[in-house]
Protein backbone atom coordinates (compact mmCIF):
# COMPACT_ATOMS: atom_id res chain seq x y z
CA UNK A 1 0.00 0.00 0.00
CA UNK A 2 1.62 3.45 -1.00
CA UNK A 3 1.11 5.90 1.48
CA UNK A 4 0.54 9.19 1.30
CA UNK A 5 -1.43 9.20 -2.38
CA UNK A 6 -2.55 12.89 -3.20
CA UNK A 7 -3.35 13.74 -6.55
CA UNK A 8 -3.89 17.13 -7.72
CA UNK A 9 -4.99 18.58 -10.76
CA UNK A 10 -5.42 21.66 -12.52
CA UNK A 11 -7.98 22.41 -14.81
CA UNK A 12 -9.19 26.42 -15.88
CA UNK A 13 -12.51 27.21 -13.91
CA UNK A 14 -13.60 28.77 -17.30
CA UNK A 15 -12.92 28.47 -21.06
CA UNK A 16 -14.61 29.52 -24.26
CA UNK A 17 -15.96 26.80 -26.97
CA UNK A 18 -13.46 25.00 -28.73
CA UNK A 19 -10.78 26.44 -26.59
CA UNK A 20 -7.80 24.34 -25.94
CA UNK A 21 -7.13 24.15 -22.46
CA UNK A 22 -4.33 22.97 -21.23
CA UNK A 23 -3.99 20.55 -17.80
CA UNK A 24 -1.83 19.74 -15.12
CA UNK A 25 -1.95 16.58 -13.26
CA UNK A 26 0.16 15.87 -10.34
CA UNK A 27 0.22 12.62 -8.00
CA UNK A 28 2.16 12.03 -4.96
CA UNK A 29 3.39 8.28 -5.41
CA UNK A 30 6.40 6.30 -5.01
CA UNK A 31 6.56 4.89 -8.07
CA UNK A 32 8.76 1.62 -7.08
CA UNK A 33 10.08 0.03 -9.75
CA UNK A 34 10.81 -3.55 -8.39
CA UNK A 35 14.56 -3.87 -9.85
CA UNK A 36 15.98 -2.17 -6.19
CA UNK A 37 17.31 -4.06 -3.49
CA UNK A 38 17.03 -2.82 -0.08
CA UNK A 39 20.08 -3.10 2.31
CA UNK A 40 19.71 -6.60 2.61
CA UNK A 41 19.79 -7.98 -0.57
CA UNK A 42 15.68 -8.73 -0.82
CA UNK A 43 14.49 -7.35 -4.03
CA UNK A 44 11.72 -4.34 -2.93
CA UNK A 45 8.16 -5.48 -4.51
CA UNK A 46 7.01 -3.23 -7.78
CA UNK A 47 4.62 -0.82 -6.46
CA UNK A 48 3.61 1.71 -9.45
CA UNK A 49 0.77 3.82 -10.64
CA UNK A 50 -0.13 1.86 -13.87
CA UNK A 51 -2.81 3.52 -15.92
CA UNK A 52 -4.06 7.26 -15.35
CA UNK A 53 -6.91 8.20 -17.20
CA UNK A 54 -8.92 11.59 -18.08
CA UNK A 55 -12.40 11.98 -19.37
CA UNK A 56 -14.85 14.52 -20.47
CA UNK A 57 -18.17 13.99 -19.89
CA UNK A 58 -17.43 10.10 -19.99
CA UNK A 59 -15.66 10.71 -23.23
CA UNK A 60 -12.24 9.86 -22.89
CA UNK A 61 -9.24 12.77 -23.20
CA UNK A 62 -6.67 10.34 -22.25
CA UNK A 63 -5.65 7.04 -21.61
CA UNK A 64 -1.99 6.40 -20.36
CA UNK A 65 -0.05 3.37 -19.57
CA UNK A 66 2.84 3.95 -16.57
CA UNK A 67 5.76 1.80 -17.06
CA UNK A 68 8.20 1.04 -13.99
CA UNK A 69 10.58 3.58 -15.48
CA UNK A 70 8.46 6.78 -14.76
CA UNK A 71 10.05 8.55 -11.94
CA UNK A 72 8.63 9.12 -8.66
CA UNK A 73 5.40 11.36 -8.32
CA UNK A 74 4.42 11.57 -11.97
CA UNK A 75 3.36 14.75 -13.57
CA UNK A 76 1.44 14.87 -16.75
CA UNK A 77 0.30 17.80 -18.75
CA UNK A 78 -1.86 17.81 -21.63
CA UNK A 79 -4.16 19.79 -23.72
CA UNK A 80 -7.99 19.18 -24.36
CA UNK A 81 -10.86 20.86 -26.42
CA UNK A 82 -13.67 22.02 -24.62
CA UNK A 83 -16.97 22.12 -26.44
CA UNK A 84 -19.16 22.26 -23.92
CA UNK A 85 -19.70 23.15 -20.11
CA UNK A 86 -18.49 19.89 -18.07
CA UNK A 87 -16.53 17.97 -16.10
CA UNK A 88 -13.19 16.45 -16.05
CA UNK A 89 -12.72 13.31 -14.19
CA UNK A 90 -9.15 11.62 -13.33
CA UNK A 91 -8.64 8.36 -12.37
CA UNK A 92 -5.08 6.81 -11.41
CA UNK A 93 -5.24 2.98 -10.84
CA UNK A 94 -2.20 1.98 -8.53
CA UNK A 95 -0.70 -1.91 -8.69
CA UNK A 96 -2.08 -2.86 -5.35
CA UNK A 97 -5.59 -2.24 -6.70
CA UNK A 98 -6.31 1.15 -5.25
CA UNK A 99 -7.93 3.95 -7.19
CA UNK A 100 -7.49 7.16 -6.82
CA UNK A 101 -10.15 9.72 -8.55
CA UNK A 102 -10.37 13.69 -8.66
CA UNK A 103 -12.92 15.62 -10.65
CA UNK A 104 -12.90 19.28 -11.63
CA UNK A 105 -15.68 21.48 -13.16
CA UNK A 106 -15.08 24.11 -16.38
CA UNK A 107 -17.86 26.24 -17.50
CA UNK A 108 -17.53 27.27 -21.06
CA UNK A 109 -19.26 30.57 -22.10
CA UNK B 1 20.86 32.69 -20.31
CA UNK B 2 22.39 36.07 -19.64
CA UNK B 3 23.13 35.67 -16.16
CA UNK B 4 25.93 32.97 -17.01
CA UNK B 5 27.68 35.05 -19.40
CA UNK B 6 27.88 37.96 -17.16
CA UNK B 7 29.14 35.98 -14.32
CA UNK B 8 31.92 34.54 -16.05
CA UNK B 9 33.56 38.01 -17.02
CA UNK B 10 33.66 41.23 -15.09
CA UNK B 11 34.23 43.05 -18.28
CA UNK B 12 31.26 41.56 -19.99
CA UNK B 13 29.44 42.72 -17.10
CA UNK B 14 30.27 46.22 -17.16
CA UNK B 15 29.76 46.28 -20.60
CA UNK B 16 26.61 44.43 -20.94
CA UNK B 17 24.79 46.89 -18.30
CA UNK B 18 26.10 49.76 -20.20
CA UNK B 19 24.00 48.72 -22.92
CA UNK B 20 21.01 49.15 -21.21
CA UNK B 21 18.43 47.22 -23.48
CA UNK B 22 20.34 44.32 -23.22
CA UNK B 23 20.77 43.99 -19.22
CA UNK B 24 16.78 44.71 -19.43
CA UNK B 25 16.06 41.83 -21.44
CA UNK B 26 17.12 39.80 -18.82
CA UNK B 27 14.36 37.62 -18.03
CA UNK B 28 15.79 35.64 -14.53
CA UNK B 29 13.41 37.15 -12.12
CA UNK B 30 11.93 34.66 -10.26
CA UNK B 31 8.28 35.41 -8.96
CA UNK B 32 6.67 32.51 -7.60
CA UNK B 33 2.80 31.86 -8.68
CA UNK B 34 2.97 35.58 -10.60
CA UNK B 35 2.51 36.66 -6.73
CA UNK B 36 5.79 36.01 -4.71
CA UNK B 37 9.08 38.31 -5.74
CA UNK B 38 12.05 36.57 -4.79
CA UNK B 39 15.18 38.64 -4.58
CA UNK B 40 18.09 36.49 -6.09
CA UNK B 41 20.51 39.07 -6.76
CA UNK B 42 21.78 41.35 -4.11
CA UNK B 43 24.47 43.77 -3.05
CA UNK B 44 26.95 41.60 -0.93
CA UNK B 45 27.00 41.95 2.63
CA UNK B 46 29.42 43.79 4.79
CA UNK B 47 31.16 41.26 6.58
CA UNK B 48 31.59 38.72 3.64
CA UNK B 49 34.74 40.16 1.62
CA UNK B 50 35.30 37.49 -1.20
CA UNK B 51 31.68 38.45 -3.01
CA UNK B 52 30.45 42.06 -4.26
CA UNK B 53 27.08 40.54 -5.38
CA UNK B 54 25.33 37.68 -4.09
CA UNK B 55 23.24 35.22 -6.29
CA UNK B 56 20.34 32.72 -5.46
CA UNK B 57 21.87 29.46 -6.82
CA UNK B 58 18.28 29.86 -8.48
CA UNK B 59 20.32 31.61 -11.34
CA UNK B 60 22.38 28.92 -11.88
CA UNK B 61 20.26 26.65 -13.05
CA UNK B 62 18.87 25.54 -16.29
CA UNK B 63 15.80 27.29 -17.94
CA UNK B 64 13.42 24.19 -17.26
CA UNK B 65 14.56 23.95 -13.74
CA UNK B 66 13.75 27.46 -13.16
CA UNK B 67 10.50 26.79 -14.66
CA UNK B 68 9.32 24.30 -12.63
CA UNK B 69 10.11 26.50 -8.99
CA UNK B 70 8.06 29.28 -10.49
CA UNK B 71 4.79 27.68 -10.00
CA UNK B 72 3.96 25.66 -6.64
CA UNK B 73 1.88 23.08 -8.65
CA UNK B 74 5.27 22.18 -10.91
CA UNK B 75 7.49 22.15 -8.11
CA UNK B 76 7.86 18.87 -6.99
CA UNK B 77 8.95 20.27 -3.19
CA UNK B 78 5.98 21.62 -2.50
CA UNK B 79 4.20 17.80 -2.12
CA UNK B 80 6.49 17.54 1.07
CA UNK B 81 5.31 20.91 2.61
CA UNK B 82 1.89 19.61 2.19
CA UNK B 83 2.88 16.75 3.87
CA UNK B 84 3.91 18.68 6.82
CA UNK B 85 0.95 21.19 6.34
CA UNK B 86 -1.40 17.68 7.37
CA UNK B 87 1.26 16.79 10.27
CA UNK B 88 0.93 20.71 11.41
CA UNK B 89 -2.82 19.87 13.56
CA UNK B 90 -1.71 15.59 14.49
CA UNK B 91 -1.47 15.70 18.21
CA UNK B 92 1.57 14.16 19.45
CA UNK B 93 3.78 13.57 22.98
CA UNK B 94 3.12 13.76 26.30
CA UNK B 95 1.42 17.06 26.10
CA UNK B 96 -0.86 16.28 23.68
CA UNK B 97 -0.43 19.15 21.76
CA UNK B 98 -0.11 20.12 17.98
CA UNK B 99 2.26 22.65 16.38
CA UNK B 100 -1.26 24.27 15.81
CA UNK B 101 -1.70 24.81 19.01
CA UNK B 102 0.46 27.23 20.18
CA UNK B 103 1.31 28.84 16.20
CA UNK B 104 -2.26 28.68 14.69
CA UNK B 105 -1.75 28.53 10.89
CA UNK B 106 1.93 27.97 9.63
CA UNK B 107 1.84 31.63 8.05
CA UNK B 108 2.03 32.64 11.53
CA UNK B 109 5.98 31.97 11.91
CA UNK B 110 6.95 33.67 8.00
CA UNK B 111 9.04 35.52 9.95
CA UNK B 112 11.54 32.47 11.39
CA UNK B 113 12.74 30.75 8.44
CA UNK B 114 15.04 33.92 7.23
CA UNK B 115 16.47 34.40 11.19
CA UNK B 116 17.67 30.69 11.44
CA UNK B 117 20.39 29.71 12.47
CA UNK B 118 20.18 32.15 15.70
CA UNK B 119 20.69 32.02 19.58
CA UNK B 120 18.22 30.28 21.64
CA UNK B 121 18.85 32.27 25.42
CA UNK B 122 16.80 29.43 27.10
CA UNK B 123 18.73 26.66 25.75
CA UNK B 124 22.08 28.92 25.54
CA UNK B 125 22.82 27.45 22.23
CA UNK B 126 22.79 28.58 18.09
CA UNK B 127 19.94 26.71 16.72
CA UNK B 128 19.35 25.59 13.60
CA UNK B 129 15.25 25.74 12.54
CA UNK B 130 15.60 22.26 12.82
CA UNK B 131 16.98 22.11 16.28
CA UNK B 132 14.16 24.66 17.11
CA UNK B 133 11.49 22.41 15.60
CA UNK B 134 12.93 19.36 17.87
CA UNK B 135 13.07 21.90 20.27
CA UNK B 136 9.23 22.38 20.52
CA UNK B 137 8.58 18.29 20.18
CA UNK B 138 10.89 17.33 23.29
CA UNK B 139 10.19 20.50 25.20
CA UNK B 140 6.53 21.73 24.17
CA UNK B 141 5.32 19.21 23.38
CA UNK B 142 6.74 15.92 24.84
CA UNK B 143 7.23 14.11 21.65
CA UNK B 144 10.36 12.82 20.07
CA UNK B 145 12.85 14.43 18.35
CA UNK B 146 13.10 13.61 14.45
CA UNK B 147 15.84 12.89 13.34
CA UNK B 148 18.55 15.42 11.58
CA UNK B 149 17.86 15.95 7.74
CA UNK B 150 14.98 13.02 8.41
CA UNK B 151 12.29 13.38 5.96
CA UNK B 152 9.71 14.01 8.78
CA UNK B 153 11.71 17.40 10.03
CA UNK B 154 12.91 18.24 5.95
CA UNK B 155 8.94 18.31 5.29
CA UNK B 156 8.42 20.70 8.38
CA UNK B 157 11.28 22.79 7.41
CA UNK B 158 10.03 23.01 3.90
CA UNK B 159 6.73 23.99 5.22
CA UNK B 160 7.96 26.65 7.21
CA UNK B 161 10.36 28.11 4.66
CA UNK B 162 7.28 28.01 1.84
CA UNK B 163 5.36 30.49 3.91
CA UNK B 164 8.59 32.59 4.65
CA UNK B 165 9.40 33.19 1.16
CA UNK B 166 9.68 36.40 -0.57
CA UNK B 167 10.86 37.66 3.10
CA UNK B 168 14.62 38.60 3.94
CA UNK B 169 17.40 36.39 5.09
CA UNK B 170 18.20 38.20 7.72
CA UNK B 171 21.12 36.01 10.07
CA UNK B 172 22.16 37.50 13.22
CA UNK B 173 26.15 37.34 13.33
CA UNK B 174 27.00 38.96 16.30
CA UNK B 175 26.74 39.13 19.87
CA UNK B 176 26.29 35.49 21.62
CA UNK B 177 26.55 33.98 18.09
CA UNK B 178 30.09 35.76 17.33
CA UNK B 179 31.77 32.92 18.27
CA UNK B 180 29.65 29.92 16.09
CA UNK B 181 29.97 32.88 13.57
CA UNK B 182 34.18 32.96 13.09
CA UNK B 183 34.19 28.70 13.50
CA UNK B 184 31.76 28.51 10.62
CA UNK B 185 33.57 30.99 9.02
CA UNK B 186 37.39 29.57 9.91
CA UNK B 187 35.65 25.99 8.20
CA UNK B 188 34.14 28.02 4.83
CA UNK B 189 38.11 29.29 3.91
CA UNK B 190 39.78 26.04 5.14
CA UNK B 191 41.02 23.37 3.03
CA UNK B 192 39.41 19.76 2.92
CA UNK B 193 40.48 16.67 1.63
CA UNK B 194 42.83 14.83 -0.88
CA UNK B 195 41.92 17.47 -3.45
CA UNK B 196 42.77 20.21 -0.79
CA UNK B 197 39.38 22.11 -1.48
CA UNK B 198 37.86 25.27 1.05
CA UNK B 199 34.25 25.81 0.18
CA UNK B 200 35.16 29.02 -0.98
CA UNK B 201 37.67 27.89 -3.53
CA UNK B 202 34.77 26.47 -5.34
CA UNK B 203 31.77 28.89 -4.66
CA UNK B 204 33.44 32.15 -3.53
CA UNK B 205 36.39 32.04 -6.26
CA UNK B 206 34.48 30.06 -9.15
CA UNK B 207 30.96 30.36 -9.20
CA UNK B 208 29.48 30.67 -12.72
CA UNK B 209 32.21 28.06 -13.83
CA UNK B 210 31.38 24.66 -14.63
CA UNK B 211 33.02 21.84 -12.01
CA UNK B 212 33.26 19.28 -14.86
CA UNK B 213 29.50 18.87 -15.91
CA UNK B 214 27.83 20.93 -12.36
CA UNK B 215 27.63 25.14 -12.61
CA UNK B 216 28.82 26.07 -9.70
CA UNK B 217 26.50 28.12 -7.77
CA UNK B 218 27.41 30.67 -4.95
CA UNK B 219 26.56 27.78 -2.74
CA UNK B 220 23.68 29.55 -1.17
CA UNK B 221 21.45 28.39 1.12
CA UNK B 222 18.14 30.37 1.32
CA UNK B 223 16.21 27.74 -1.07
CA UNK B 224 16.72 24.87 1.80
CA UNK B 225 15.23 22.42 2.03
CA UNK B 226 15.92 21.79 -1.86
CA UNK B 227 14.35 19.19 -3.99
CA UNK B 228 16.67 17.69 -6.31
CA UNK B 229 16.16 16.02 -9.63
CA UNK B 230 19.06 13.55 -9.16
CA UNK B 231 17.18 12.00 -5.53
CA UNK B 232 13.53 13.13 -6.32
CA UNK B 233 13.22 14.20 -2.23
CA UNK B 234 14.05 17.01 -0.08
CA UNK B 235 17.68 17.77 1.01
CA UNK B 236 18.94 19.55 4.10
CA UNK B 237 21.74 22.40 4.07
CA UNK B 238 23.97 19.96 6.09
CA UNK B 239 23.71 17.29 4.32
CA UNK B 240 24.34 19.27 1.29
CA UNK B 241 27.97 20.45 3.38
CA UNK B 242 28.70 16.71 4.25
CA UNK B 243 27.73 15.53 0.32
CA UNK B 244 30.86 18.35 -0.62
CA UNK B 245 32.97 17.76 1.86
CA UNK B 246 32.94 14.01 0.74
CA UNK B 247 33.85 15.19 -2.57
CA UNK B 248 36.83 16.69 -1.49
CA UNK B 249 37.57 13.36 -0.58
CA UNK B 250 37.82 14.44 3.15
CA UNK B 251 36.54 12.89 6.37
CA UNK B 252 33.32 15.14 7.56
CA UNK B 253 31.53 15.89 10.32
CA UNK B 254 27.97 14.43 11.22
CA UNK B 255 24.97 16.26 10.35
CA UNK B 256 23.78 18.11 13.49
CA UNK B 257 27.51 18.46 14.83
CA UNK B 258 28.49 21.73 16.43
CA UNK B 259 30.73 21.93 13.23
CA UNK B 260 27.79 22.13 10.67
CA UNK B 261 25.67 24.22 12.67
CA UNK B 262 28.39 26.73 12.76
CA UNK B 263 28.69 26.45 8.79
CA UNK B 264 25.09 27.10 8.64
CA UNK B 265 24.98 29.63 10.57
CA UNK B 266 28.05 31.21 8.64
CA UNK B 267 26.77 30.28 4.96
CA UNK B 268 23.73 31.39 5.96
CA UNK B 269 25.02 35.10 7.08
CA UNK B 270 26.09 34.91 3.81
CA UNK B 271 23.14 35.46 2.17
CA UNK B 272 21.55 38.25 3.83
CA UNK B 273 19.84 39.93 1.78
CA UNK B 274 18.81 37.64 -0.85
CA UNK B 275 15.01 36.03 0.04
CA UNK B 276 14.01 32.70 1.42
CA UNK B 277 13.32 30.70 -1.27
CA UNK B 278 13.24 27.17 -0.25
CA UNK B 279 11.59 24.67 -0.55
CA UNK B 280 13.56 24.82 -4.07
CA UNK B 281 14.17 23.03 -6.86
CA UNK B 282 17.69 22.18 -7.93
CA UNK B 283 19.52 19.39 -10.17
Amino acid sequence: MAENVTPRVRVPRDATAGEVITIKTLISHPMESGQRKDGDGNVIPRSIINRFTCTFNGEVVIDVTLEPAISTNPYFEFEAVVPESGTFAFTWYDDDGDVYTDTKEIAVS
Amino acid sequence: MYMKTLIKSGVAVIALLAAGPVAADEDADLIINDEIEITVRAEAPAHVDGLRTIYSGWVFRADETQALQMDDFENPAMLFADEAREKWTRVEGSAEKSCADCHGEPESLADARGTYPKWNDQAQEVRTLAMQVNGCRTEQMGAEAWKYDSAELLNMEALLSSVARGNPVNVAIDGPVAATFELGKEIYYSRFGQLDLSCANCHEENYGNNIRADHLSQGQINGFPTYRLKNARLNGAQTRFRGCIRDTRAETYAVGSEEFIALELYVASRGNGLSVEGPSVRN
